[in-house]
């Protein structure tokens, strides 16, 4: 344990309230009143007490930035640790506002390790304030939990925030994707997810043996290696559609063109033929076209279509074909999957049910494995 | 049970690195000077060697005294961590190697043999690899089998240089270039595959605890070369659709390769090409009781095939005409070499009296008591708190070996893996082996009984995991800074990890502390690890 580590802990208080009664999410003041009306009762202080009391017991001594009261300073001053309120909240129910006012002195102050307590609407309001400026790894409390920074639990959560913070090597960063679904549209029934970015968050490499050297080549090597086996394998004159996210711009990095991180591209014989493309526009270049698509798997929960690159829509999947889909992905990532199988939701039954069924993964060079599609 | 776990104690010596040992011009030995009239007869001894090779300074070896050398040695050799506690080290298959075999593998009939004698001097040697051959073929139904690779993964590698050859010769290796396998097959068999030049297509298991035919049914095509597997697998589960696998491999034009491995658990009840398998491999430093001498070891990976498939086999061959026996190079399919001569011959010798003492009704034996083994400890392992079996619900057999997690011990008290295995070397246990990487089960445990420990040393095995469940639950902080009786404790991370302080030379040890220090100077803030610890 390096002497002062410095913890940065928000603590959404009420999130998860909404899904206990049904509400699919908690963002939003009307929603959160409605939650109480129904009698939600808050969660969120539990789960953090499971994650400090096991952080605590490998880390000491441990400096803690937190918000006053129950967000943060109650459930650290139980569990007798050093602790600073940096941010107080106005009286009334928190809100997103705090969150990203606590976020903004912990990024100022460089914490080591910025651990919150919430789901995908406290990690979109911490990504937004931190970037990729502090690492963040979030405690499972919320009702959406699309994203990829999560503990898979709140004592796992804790005991890899210990590892992190005691510069274990068997704690890597990775970048991590922080997705949000549209809580209305959620509400209304329709799923709408968009990719907000990506944090840097911590994960635990499971190893044969503790700390032992130069254990393969890194996940994140070959899925590289990997990016260029597809860049190099393109077709002339056919179109290649990359979808969103830091896997597929590995393959646009390849080429040596820009990407954007969070939009879908559409490349040909090396050139960029559209960048941020929407459906139509994807239509529109894809005609006449040979197509291919490009995408990797994205969030916590295993998704190749319908959350975070809905751009790449049922009709834009029906007009390339199954058989020109490329996957990426690292196999870390996939075990690391909350779920056995991918997730596909186009909107369309017909091509949900044409994606179903094994797909093809390219993991590393030379090397694929197969995965259950599911809609 | 009412086994209590007895505490072992380790010595502790606190050598230092011998570098750091003795005095300038201290010996071991003295030689007398070279008299007079030799020196006038043959000149200086130093000018016998060549100019050119001479060295410009003395080497910076370490000066010793006989005794200090020998006690440093002993001294290092009774702090090794292991293979004198009970060892149960799963898809590793740890026999007792018996000191008969040993002596007779030693004797000079063995030793002072050379490869590149005339097969007429040689026909006892040849006998035996003859006699293991046959054995061999009884045992898997294969056709024939060859020795040349000096362990498992060099075996796996025959079976890809095999396939190239097979599929080279039907003018169909161009479009054959993938090997399918799957995520619990030894991962040898997916490095080989790539070594030898095919695209490899991994198979991730199913709810029952293999890979569905429906995932296989999806991998294989036109371009199939092999498939790859071991069976049981990795886990010790045995997928009972196998022969449905070869079949489609078979229909789709690719061969089936059988990584005998974890034969164990089947040794005497399966034949691999009975099943179906084109060819297999079998470790003769695993299953047929020869030393494992640790990974990379003097050790033999035994390829057998069939009829079809052995014009490829590497050579030479040993062959016999009913009355002598010789060493086959013409073969004119032949992948070539795998590895220099014939094979490491001690190692065949020790399987050899292995098998011919265990006998063919006692290789039977052999996978009911290690079933027989693996059943009754789980029994006891499941039992434990904190422990439970992977795929807990599939109904698919375990054989000779249960891959268990430990992750409810450590969500519940913070003691993982890594932790139990330094505390059960406190017991005298040899530390248990985990997993191959990926690791799809957290916190994984892989014990294998194997058929010679008796049932006092695997429930003092079984008592010893209770303990450390105990302990983890009521005092974690032990288990947590763990071992207590070994003669070191655990290695700080990162040291090890990081090339600027990692030495694997006595001088590589020194350049990189003193640039360290230089670096220390430069910026006092910055404290790096400290090597040698």
């Amino acid at each position: 344990m390096t002497a002062g580590a410095t913890l940065g802990l928000i603590i959404n208080p009420v999130a998860g309230m909404g899904g206990s009664v049904g509400l699919k999410g908690t963002d939003g003041e009307d929603v959160l009143r409605e939650a109480w009306r129904r009698g939600a009762q808050p969660a969120a202080e539990k789960r953090a007490r499971a994650a400090v009391t096991r952080l605590t017991e490998s880390v000491t001594p441990l400096r803690v930035l937190t918000g006053s009261g129950e967000s943060g300073e109650d459930v650290v001053r139980a569990a007798g640790l050093d602790v600073e309120v940096v941010h107080r909240a106005a009286p009334g129910p928190t809100t997103s506002a705090d969150t990203r006012a606590a976020a903004d002195v912990m990024a100022a102050r460089s914490v080591d390790l910025l651990l919150f307590v919430g789901g995908d609407g406290t990690a979109r309001d911490i990504l937004a304030v931190v970037g990729d400026g502090v690492p963040v790894l979030g405690v499972p409390a919320g009702v959406k939990m699309h994203s990829a920074v999560f503990g898979t639990s709140p004592r796992n959560a804790g005991h890899l925030a210990a590892l992190f913070l005691a510069g274990s090597p068997a704690a890597r960063l990775r970048e991590a994707e922080v997705m949000d679904l549209d809580e209305a549209a959620f509400r209304g029934d329709r799923l709408s997810a968009r990719l907000h970015g990506y944090a840097r968050s911590p994960y635990e490499r499971h190893l044969s043996q503790n700390a032992k050297a130069g254990s393969g080549v890194g996940s994140e090597a070959s899925l590289q290696v990997a990016a260029r086996q597809v860049a190099a394998g393109m077709r002339p004159g056919c179109l290649y559609i990359l979808g969103p996210g830091t896997t597929t711009r590995r393959v646009a990095d390849a080429l040596g063109l820009p990407s954007t991180l969070l939009g879908v591209d559409a490349v040909m014989d090396g050139r960029v033929v559209g960048a941020d493309l929407d459906e139509q526009a994807l239509l529109e270049v894809m005609r006449g076209r040979e197509t291919w698509i490009v995408v990797g798997v994205l969030g916590g929960q295993g998704s190749l279509f319908g959350r975070g690159n809905q751009q790449i829509s049922a009709e834009v999947i029906r007009r390339a074909g199954r058989e020109r889909i490329i996957v990426l992905s690292s196999l870390e990532k996939l075990i690391a999957l909350r779920t056995a199988a991918l997730h596909v939701d186009t909107g369309d039954a017909e091509v949900d049910a044409m994606l179903a069924g094994y797909i093809r993964i390219e993991t590393g060079p030379d090397r694929s494995t197969l995965y259950k599609v599911e809609a | 049970m009412s086994i209590e776990p007895k505490e072992y104690q380790a010595p502790v010596w606190h050598e230092p690195v011998i570098h750091q040992m003795g005095a300038p011009g201290r010996r071991g030995v003295l030689f007398s000077r070279v008299e007079d009239e030799i020196e006038a007869g043959v000149g200086p001894a130093a000018d016998l060697i060549p100019e050119a090779v001479r060295r410009r300074d003395r080497p910076a070896l370490p000066e010793l005294s006989e005794p200090e050398a020998l006690y440093h040695y002993l001294r290092l050799s009774q702090q090794t961590l292991g293979m004198m506690g009970i060892s149960l080290f799963g898809t590793c298959t740890m026999k007792y190697n018996p000191s008969v075999n040993e002596a007779i593998s030693w004797r000079p009939e063995i030793t002072e043999v050379h490869p590149l004698q005339h097969d007429d001097t040689l026909q006892g040697t040849l006998e035996i690899v003859y006699g293991m051959d046959l054995i061999l073929r009884e045992l898997s139904g294969m056709d024939q089998f060859v020795f040349q690779a000096g362990g498992g993964a060099e075996a796996a590698y025959v079976n890809c240089a095999v396939t190239r050859g097979y599929h080279a010769a039907r003018g169909e290796l161009e479009q054959r270039n993938e090997i399918i396998t799957t995520i619990q097959t030894h991962p040898s068999s997916a490095a080989t595959a790539a070594t030898a030049g095919f695209k490899v297509i991994t198979l991730m298991l199913d709810e029952n605890g293999y890979p569905s035919l429906d995932a296989l049914k999806a991998a294989v095509s036109n371009r199939t070369a092999a498939l790859m597997v071991n069976n049981p697998d990795d886990m010790g589960v045995y997928n009972p659709e196998i022969k449905e696998w070869v079949r489609i491999v078979h229909e789709a034009g690719g061969l089936a390769f059988h990584d005998s491995a974890n034969f164990n658990g089947i040794i005497g009840k399966l034949r691999p090409r009975e099943i179906g398998f084109d060819a297999c491999m079998f470790m003769l430093h695993k299953t047929f009781g020869a030393p494992k001498s640790g990974v990379g070891g003097p050790a033999v990976g035994a390829y057998g095939c069939s009829a079809e498939l052995a014009p490829f086999l590497p050579s030479p061959l040993v062959a016999f005409d009913g009355h002598r026996y010789r060493l086959d190079y013409d073969r004119p399919q032949s992948i070539g070499k795998i590895r220099e001569f014939w094979g490491n011959v001690p190692v065949v010798v020790k399987a050899y009296a292995w098998s011919r003492s265990v006998g063919a009704e006692g290789m039977g034996q052999v996978s009911d008591l290690s079933v027989l083994a693996n059943n009754y400890m789980e029994k006891g392992l499941l039992a434990i708190r904190g422990v439970t079996r992977s795929h807990p619900d599939a109904t698919s057999p375990r054989l000779e070996m249960t891959r268990y997690s430990l992750q409810t011990l450590k969500e519940e008290t913070g003691v993982d893996i890594h932790d139990v295995q330094n505390r059960m070397t406190d017991f005298g246990i040899d530390a248990p082996w985990t997993s191959h990487e990926p690791w799809l089960l957290p916190e994984p445990i892989t014990p294998e009984a194997g058929e010679m420990w008796g049932k006092e040393a695997l429930d003092n095995w079984i008592a010893v995991l209770k303990k450390v469940s105990d302990e983890a639950y009521s005092d974690p902080e032990l288990v947590k800074t763990a071992p207590h009786n070994q003669a070191v404790h655990r290695l700080k991370p990162g040291v090890i990890d990081d090339p600027d302080t990692r030495a694997m030379t006595w001088r590589a040890y020194q350049r990189k502390t003193a640039h360290q220090s230089a670096r220390r100077r430069a910026s006092p803030g910055e404290v790096p690890g400290q090597p040698g610890e």
